[in-house]
């Protein structure tokens, strides 16, 4: 009965605060008015049932943290992460999730090679902006920027020196790092929030210098005719040439991943999820913030720029609108979504920011609106992700040891 | 040296920094108690510009008095703001009360798409026009070519408020229990101050001041579409940074300073750069002066 009458007066509250902007819609130049009354039933019956449903979840949350706190039974994990740990499960998994997407190409036609392509690319750019946000902790919305970088520097380089695509990939991807080190040195003093702002700000600085400084970038209207990559001098029709650059992706994304969860259990990797953790603690410990700080940026930018510059040879033709902090938005939240710190975790996220939208068109004009959602939902009743990252484990044998921590 | 431009720009710059400034203090005053930065609250005054918009559109159709739109649109606008922040705090801030550091700030950073997304779905993407609701004074013609009666309106309106907050904030027992848990929120509460209630108070009040802002500064350009809030709320954060972070009168001191250099900045450098130089102010600061104008540099306990 409490529970019936809680959401009938939250029903109400929330239909009186969407009646202006669900209801009305006004023209002001034609000095017309548009009710929508259909617009505030949906709310109502929508939040009524949605109270439910938030009261039961928050009931759960509460109880499981009690459980938690009153016993120790390891967490339960989700059955994703539980079945990637198994070894017979994981190996003919990966092998074959590894064989259908060399496939791919063959099987569907340009255009959904096109969304698995730019799916790809997401997961280099949410592996990136992991080692940033996820292992080091450093919130960091500045993402887009450095995607722009390497972007524009394969699109200027192709433009004025006629530089092929196989030269200017590594040097996207430097000349993003070493912007990325640039930001790191003078944010080095600053967490949390501030950091966040700061790194906003920088990447709103770069994209109106692109926007602006028309002589060198073109402005606005952006750069086009950026040539696609060369196969040994051959001239590849669009198809092909879509199919050469999923494999290209398709590549550096593999390289990526090995590379990412490779740096997460190195001596570096450690060091950055102590910096996470405990700054002053880490520092007690003998770790160079200065140096550590730094290497996560450089390494987390150095993927985007990768990144920028396929998409940018993908295109053939970039302008700054496609950098945009919402750019970096979405990026975070394939990081958030999937699970700060897990890489299987960004692949999901990024399936469901990409691939479900495609895939759901009805849906695709809610996208936005239903991932903003659920970044808060996620951060309300679930903070660590669809999958929880886990800390590598370390088995003691020696029964001396064992014995002292027991006591 | 040309006065009159240089004045121009200044009262421009007064124009603009005290919108700044309005939005700039609901910033200041959450950080001030729950340490957040809002992401959502330049949201809040684009909501505010909204409704604004709806009940001009409304009225107008009715054929009231342009005054009268004015007045009522002021009003029905800081209303609902203030029913939106403090839901918005209900829904995405407060289950998140002793959570990491990061989660309420992704959360914050949901909610700003959530609403933006809200309006382009039940609204529109486009730009809309805003009528003229502020009237020229004829006192007023003589200056009228740097600085129009929407500017008086606008700069009187801001004045009047933050005199208002500050009496409040200074002098009545709500404001007193608010610097309380501005400084210790625990030893608030065990003072029988219900901490809860101060945090509600506080968003209602920054949310109200920034749909004061949504709306006149709407009459001012004569436009409004959904991204109004993200520059909007980034520029006003800045002003919040330059003055101190969870100082009140700094918001304001730092709103002013932002909008006059903003606007001697695009007459003097160039207005392509505007925006750079709003945000290479703000880097400029959070890395050389954190603490502000007016803030004092937090101790760090370990």
């Amino acid at each position: 009965m409490q529970g019936l009458k809680q959401s009938i007066i939250t029903s109400l509250w929330f239909m009186f605060l969407t009646f202006p902007i669900m209801v009305v819609r006004v023209n002001t130049i034609e000095n017309t008015v548009e009710w929508r009354w259909m617009n505030l039933a949906y709310v109502g019956v929508g939040i009524f049932i949605l109270s439910f449903v938030w009261r039961w979840a928050l009931a759960r949350k509460e109880a499981k943290q009690y459980e938690t706190e009153t016993t120790d039974k390891p967490k339960k994990q989700l059955w994703l992460s539980r079945a990637m740990e198994e070894p017979a499960v994981a190996k003919p998994a990966l092998a074959a999730i590894f064989a259908l997407s060399v496939a791919m190409p063959f099987l569907v036609s340009t255009y959904q090679t096109n969304i698995f392509i730019s799916f790809l690319l997401y997961v280099i750019l949410g592996l990136g902006l992991n080692i940033i946000v996820g292992v080091a902790g450093l919130l960091f919305l500045g993402h887009a920027a450095f995607y722009a970088i390497g972007a524009y520097s394969y699109a200027l380089l192709n433009h004025y020196f006629g530089i092929g695509f196989w030269v200017a990939l590594p040097l996207g991807g430097i000349l993003a790092c070493l912007g990325g080190i640039l930001l790191a040195f003078p944010v080095l003093r600053l967490r949390g929030d501030y950091l966040a702002i700061v790194t906003l700000g920088f990447g709103e600085i770069i994209r109106l210098v692109l926007e602006n400084w028309s002589d060198l970038t073109g402005g606005p209207s952006g750069i086009s005719n950026i040539d696609r990559p060369g196969l040994f001098g051959m001239e590849l029709s669009v198809a092909d040439a879509n199919v050469y650059i999923y494999y290209i992706v398709l590549a550096l994304a593999i390289i990526t991943m090995i590379a990412v969860q490779r740096l997460k259990n190195s001596r570096i990797g450690r060091a950055l999820q102590a910096l996470r953790e405990d700054e002053i603690a880490c520092q007690a410990m003998g770790i160079d913030r200065v140096n550590v700080k730094v290497m996560a940026f450089g390494l987390g930018t150095a993927w985007a720029g990768f990144a920028g510059v396929i998409f940018a040879a993908k295109t053939t033709f970039i302008n700054p609108a496609s950098f945009t902090f919402m750019e970096s938005a979405i990026i975070l939240s394939i990081v958030v979504l999937g699970g700060m710190g897990s890489n299987l975790g960004v692949i999901l996220g990024s399936a469901f920011l990409v691939l479900m939208p495609e895939y759901l068109r009805a849906f695709s004009e809610y996208r936005m609106i239903l991932f903003a959602a659920a970044m808060v939902l996620m951060m309300v009743f679930r903070p660590q992700g669809l999958i929880a990252p886990k800390g590598r484990k370390y088995h003691v044998d020696d029964p001396d040891l064992i014995k002292e921590g027991d006591a | 040296m040309d006065w009159e431009f240089f004045i121009e720009l200044g009262l421009g710059g007064l124009t603009r920094g005290s919108i700044y400034a309005l939005i700039a203090i609901g910033y200041t005053m959450v950080y001030g108690i729950i340490e957040l930065i809002n992401f959502a609250h330049g949201e809040i005054y684009m909501l505010g510009a909204f409704t604004g918009l709806i009940v001009a559109g409304v009225m107008g159709v009715y054929g009231f008095p342009a005054f009268a739109i004015l007045l009522m649109a002021i009003v029905i606008a800081i209303l609902y703001c203030a029913a939106y922040g403090y839901t918005m705090e209900k829904v995405a801030y407060k289950p998140l009360r002793g959570a990491a550091r990061l989660s309420p700030l992704i959360s914050a950073i949901g909610m700003s798409l959530f609403l933006q997304n809200y309006i382009i779905l039940a609204q529109t993407s486009d730009f809309l026009p805003f009528p003229t609701l502020i009237p020229d004074f004829e006192f007023m013609e003589p200056i009228a070519h740097i600085f129009g009666s929407t500017d008086l309106v606008i700069v009187a309106a801001s004045a009047v408020s933050m005199a208002a907050l500050t009496v409040f904030i200074k002098f009545t027992k709500l404001g007193k229990a608010m610097r309380a848990t501005a400084q210790n929120r625990k030893m608030a509460m065990l003072l029988g101050i219900n901490a809860d209630r101060i945090i509600s108070t506080t968003f209602i009040i920054g949310s109200s001041l920034a749909a004061l802002g949504g709306v006149l500064i709407s009459t001012h350009s004569g436009q409004l579409n959904f991204m109004i809030g993200f520059i909007a709320g980034v520029k006003a954060f800045t002003a919040a940074v330059l003055g101190g972070i969870g100082s009140i009168p700094g918001a304001m001191l730092g709103g002013l300073f932002l909008g006059l250099t903003e606007s001697y900045a695009a007459g003097y450098i160039s207005s392509d750069y505007e925006d750079v130089f709003a945000f290479s102010l703000l880097v400029i600061f959070l890395i050389f002066r954190p603490s502000g104008i007016l803030g004092k540099a937090p101790v760090e306990k370990v």
